[in-house]
């Protein structure tokens, strides 16, 4: 019954979104004011009824309805319950389920928040989003119905694969995909700006708020993705360079290069052709992933067994949407006013540096990840493309961004002086160089690498900190968002200095242990105490008893497992870590060696700086919240419809 | 005008890759050993009463090497699609049971290799008698060091072999009956013919 509800609200909502997506466009188009104002009730009916859905298909899983195929296949009766509810995001339905959700949450958001705007435009905006949802909602209903019915019903599910029985991958799914979709807001703006053919300030004004909010739920999601790789797959690494990370990973870069563009638009009305292709390009980055993980297209752990048709659709939505969007873009760019010349030394030009570097840096992340597609499509064969190419590639192309960070905060809009820059900048500088030669030879040995790295991060982080300290002198409120800023590039540097410590001076051991045996990693020794079989909700597993000692002191003990669920023969390895703030003592259990005492084969590493990656991450989210709770945004759009384009005032950073 | 098309000739391109990208499947991969001599071995077989089996002993006939376990779920899903092909068409299949024993099997873990032997033979026999044997032989290959010289890595493999012992096709992962109607019977015959 559940399922049937669930189903029937889905199909109401892909009726309500035909609407959505059809009068309120052409209401705008045609000046038609009551077509225009069904806008905003439609789009709440729309959330309403896939929030319904959703919330059917939750219940199917909470209540263990084996009856509907999708639960009976990644659910079972052993399995507790919150993740019985995290594995309706665990399969292709339910994850579109949610896509759709989202899109339909962030649309009743910007019907919601959008009192101050012109009708018109939220009438376009949010028939662009309602375009959106019918393509999503006819994929789901007509390839992807996750209430499809098993009859007769299972007796029990297959379970939810153990990989995603995991508290960081209840929420992972969630915030990344908050991420993706967010960026459709960004896109729907700038498309409904080009339809009215207006690209005043007040567009980019609007979608900045949008932007970053998009921003900080993705580079979230990423960070938790990242997370969970890292104590879940056991073998201690965080960032694979996989098809799928790339895929949230794209999007991420377009998207930090859009916050900054759409600031010079705001404030200068620079770049308004760049900016708008940054939109466009975002959203379009979602779709692709999206493509890429749906299609089986690239071969990835995240894959879900595919359906050929469904790669087809989402294809074909794919070109029609960017296609669209791009031939929109051609058609209507020549027409817009251009902003004023820039001098070489602006806060303009270093903003316009930056999201070029962000996007070269995207490209190549692109160019990796279908690589091995293009040459496989030319019929050139079959070759795979690894973690070498993409450092190769992306950490030169991070150099001078955070070298030109620092400056971009400092210089003035228009023009500034190079005797003015360096003449501020010269002690930062010159601690920066100084931490850049001393550190690594303090935390361990001397590389260029790490005092790149350090050093890097230090000037971005004392330059801030220097920034902040000049501007709390000066008189005049300082809204969050500027504080917002400066905690989102510290964090940056924070993820920069924790990657630079934990590829510079990690150990990692991999060992045959026995019970009583130890390992040595100065000043830690490891020993293995015992071994002993635990029993779990729904799984057994073998549990190490390990003790750390540090100088001979112990300090720790800790507790790998190796789980063996009932649903799959699948063994999984639970990592044991003690994190502190300098490091992560990271011990994963393998599998049992033949031998004529009982040993088994352990990882044991020391990995320090780890925990500044995840604290970085945070910190960067914490920067998004600030910078969206300023009350500027709110104040300025309410303000905006009625100044004419850009004669806004300066206000703020 | 024009360079505000750029965007849109690039995403053009993409979408046609990505187009013929979806025609393929990316888990497939060529195996160095098309056309290459089949590794030779010499293994115990599964009946203890016959002798050990080497590809040399195959010279002359078209066959088809697969690769199964009893604990390899994927294999059970394929088994009848085997037994139905040996049935119906005169090509023989010799099966290679590969790591049978697994690091689950406590019990077995400090046997000496003929009791392992014993033990994985027994162990085939049951599952054989159960779904049915499509093969002329099998041979055991316990330690999987046959299976590194063959580049196994997903078990169940297919691999078809002419007379003069050369790999001509190799199927990672189960086989389907598409794959034995359009790619392994029409080669079997184009090589039986020649």
């Amino acid at each position: 019954m559940l399922a049937e509800i669930g189903h029937f609200a889905l199909i109401l909502a892909l009726l309500v979104a035909l609407v959505q997506a059809t009068l309120p466009l052409l209401g705008a188009w045609r000046g038609q004011l009551a077509w225009q104002g069904l806008a905003r009730p439609v789009a709440l009916t729309q959330f309403a009824l896939v929030a319904l859905s959703f919330a059917a298909l939750t219940g199917c899983f909470v209540l263990n309805d084996f009856s509907v195929l999708y639960v009976a296949q990644h659910s079972n009766t052993l399995l507790p319950t919150v993740y019985r509810v995290a594995a309706v995001w665990g399969g292709h339905e339910g994850s579109l389920l949610l896509w759709v959700l989202m899109l339909a949450l962030w649309t009743a958001a910007v019907a919601a928040f959008s009192v101050s705007l012109p009708q018109a435009m939220v009438a376009r905006v949010v028939g662009v989003l309602g375009v959106l949802s019918v393509g999503f909602l006819t994929f789901i209903l007509s390839l992807s119905n996750p209430f499809e019915r098993l009859l007769p019903a299972a007796a029990d599910g297959r379970d939810l694969n153990p990989l995603l029985q995991d508290p960081g991958l209840v929420i992972h799914p969630p915030m990344l995909y908050m991420g993706y979709v967010g960026f459709s807001v960004a896109f729907a703006f700038a498309i409904a700006a080009l339809m009215a053919g207006r690209l005043d300030a007040a567009w980019a004004r609007w979608s900045r708020p949008w932007t970053v909010v998009a921003w900080l739920f993705m580079t979230f999601g990423i960070g938790l993705g990242s997370w969970w790789a890292y104590y879940e797959l056991g073998w201690g690494g965080w960032w694979f360079w996989d098809p799928v990370e790339n895929a949230s990973l794209m999007p991420w870069l377009v998207g930090t290069a859009l916050i900054h563009s759409l600031m010079a638009s705001d404030k200068r009305g620079n770049f308004k052709a760049w900016t708008v292709l940054l939109s466009i390009s975002a959203f379009s980055l979602s779709l692709l992933g999206t493509f890429l993980v749906r299609s089986g297209v690239l071969t990835s752990v995240h894959a879900f067994a595919s359906d050929p048709k469904r790669g087809v659709f989402i294809l074909m939505f794919l070109a029609l949407v960017v296609g669209f969007s791009l031939t929109l873009y051609a058609w209507r760019m020549p027409k817009v006013r251009m902003g004023q010349a820039v001098s070489p030394l602006s806060r303009e030009t270093l903003l316009l540096a930056n999201s070029v570097l962000l996007v070269v840096a995207c490209a190549a992340v692109l160019l990796g990840t279908l690589y091995p597609l293009v040459i496989d499509a030319l019929n050139l064969g079959k070759l795979s493309v690894g973690p070498p190419y993409f450092n190769a590639v992306f950490v030169p192309l991070m150099v001078p961004l955070l070298v030109i960070m620092v400056p971009g905060t400092v210089v003035r809009w228009r023009e500034s002086h190079w005797g003015e820059l360096l003449l501020r900048l010269r002690w930062v500088a010159l601690a920066a160089l100084a931490v850049g030669l001393a550190a690594p030879a303090v935390v361990g040995e001397w590389s260029i690498g790490a005092a790149l790295g350090f050093g890097l991060s230090a000037w971005v982080v004392l330059g801030s900190l220097q920034h902040m300290w000049l501007r709390w002198q000066q008189p005049g409120h300082i809204g969050t968002a500027y504080w917002g800023m400066q905690c989102a590039h510290m964090g940056l540097a924070v993820v920069v200095a924790g990657i630079t410590g934990v590829k510079s001076f990690e150990v990692e051991r991999d060992v045959r242990m026995g019970v009583g045996d130890v390992v040595t990693i100065e000043p830690y020794a490891f020993r293995l105490q015992g071994m002993q079989e635990v029993k779990g909700p729904n799984y057994r597993a073998v549990r190490a008893d390990v003790e750390v000692l540090k100088n001979g002191q112990p300090i720790e003990r800790l507790y790998p497992e190796k789980r063996r669920y009932f649903s799959t023969a699948m063994p999984m390895t639970e990592a044991a870590i003690d994190s502190g703030w300098m490091r992560d003592l990271y011990v994963s259990l393998g599998d049992p060696l033949d031998g004529p005492i009982p040993q088994w084969s352990m990882r044991v590493y020391y990995k320090p700086f780890v925990p500044w990656i995840w604290a970085g991450v945070l910190l960067m989210v914490l920067g998004g919240v600030l910078a969206t709770v300023d009350r500027r945004y709110r104040a300025a759009s309410a303000r905006a419809p009625a100044m004419p384009a850009g004669a806004s005032p300066q206000g703020g950073a | 005008m024009k360079r505000f098309l750029i965007p849109l000739f690039l995403f053009l391109a993409l979408v046609v890759f990505l187009a013929i990208g979806l025609q393929r499947d990316p888990r497939e991969i060529p195996s160095p050993l098309i056309d290459k001599p089949a590794p030779a071995f010499s293994l115990p077989t599964l009946n203890p009463a016959t002798g050990p089996f080497s590809p040399a002993d195959m010279k002359g006939r078209v066959w088809l090497l697969n690769v199964w376990a009893t604990w390899c779920v994927a294999c059970r899903q394929e088994h009848p699609l085997l037994v139905d092909f040996a049935q119906r068409h005169q090509v023989p299949i010799v099966g290679m049971s590969y790591k049978e024993i697994q690091p689950q099997d406590a019990q077995a873990q400090n046997m000496d290799a003929s009791a392992k032997l014993q033990f994985a033979r027994e162990r085939s026999q049951v599952w054989l008698s159960r779904y049915g044997n499509p093969y002329e032989l099998s041979v055991m290959d316990i330690d999987g060091r046959v299976g590194i010289l063959y580049g196994v890595y997903g078990v169940p493999e297919t691999y078809v072999i002419d007379q003069l012992g050369v790999i001509r096709y190799k199927a990672v992962g189960e086989v389907t009956p598409d794959i034995l109607a359009s790619k392994v019977l029409p080669l079997v015959q184009k090589l039986n013919a020649s």
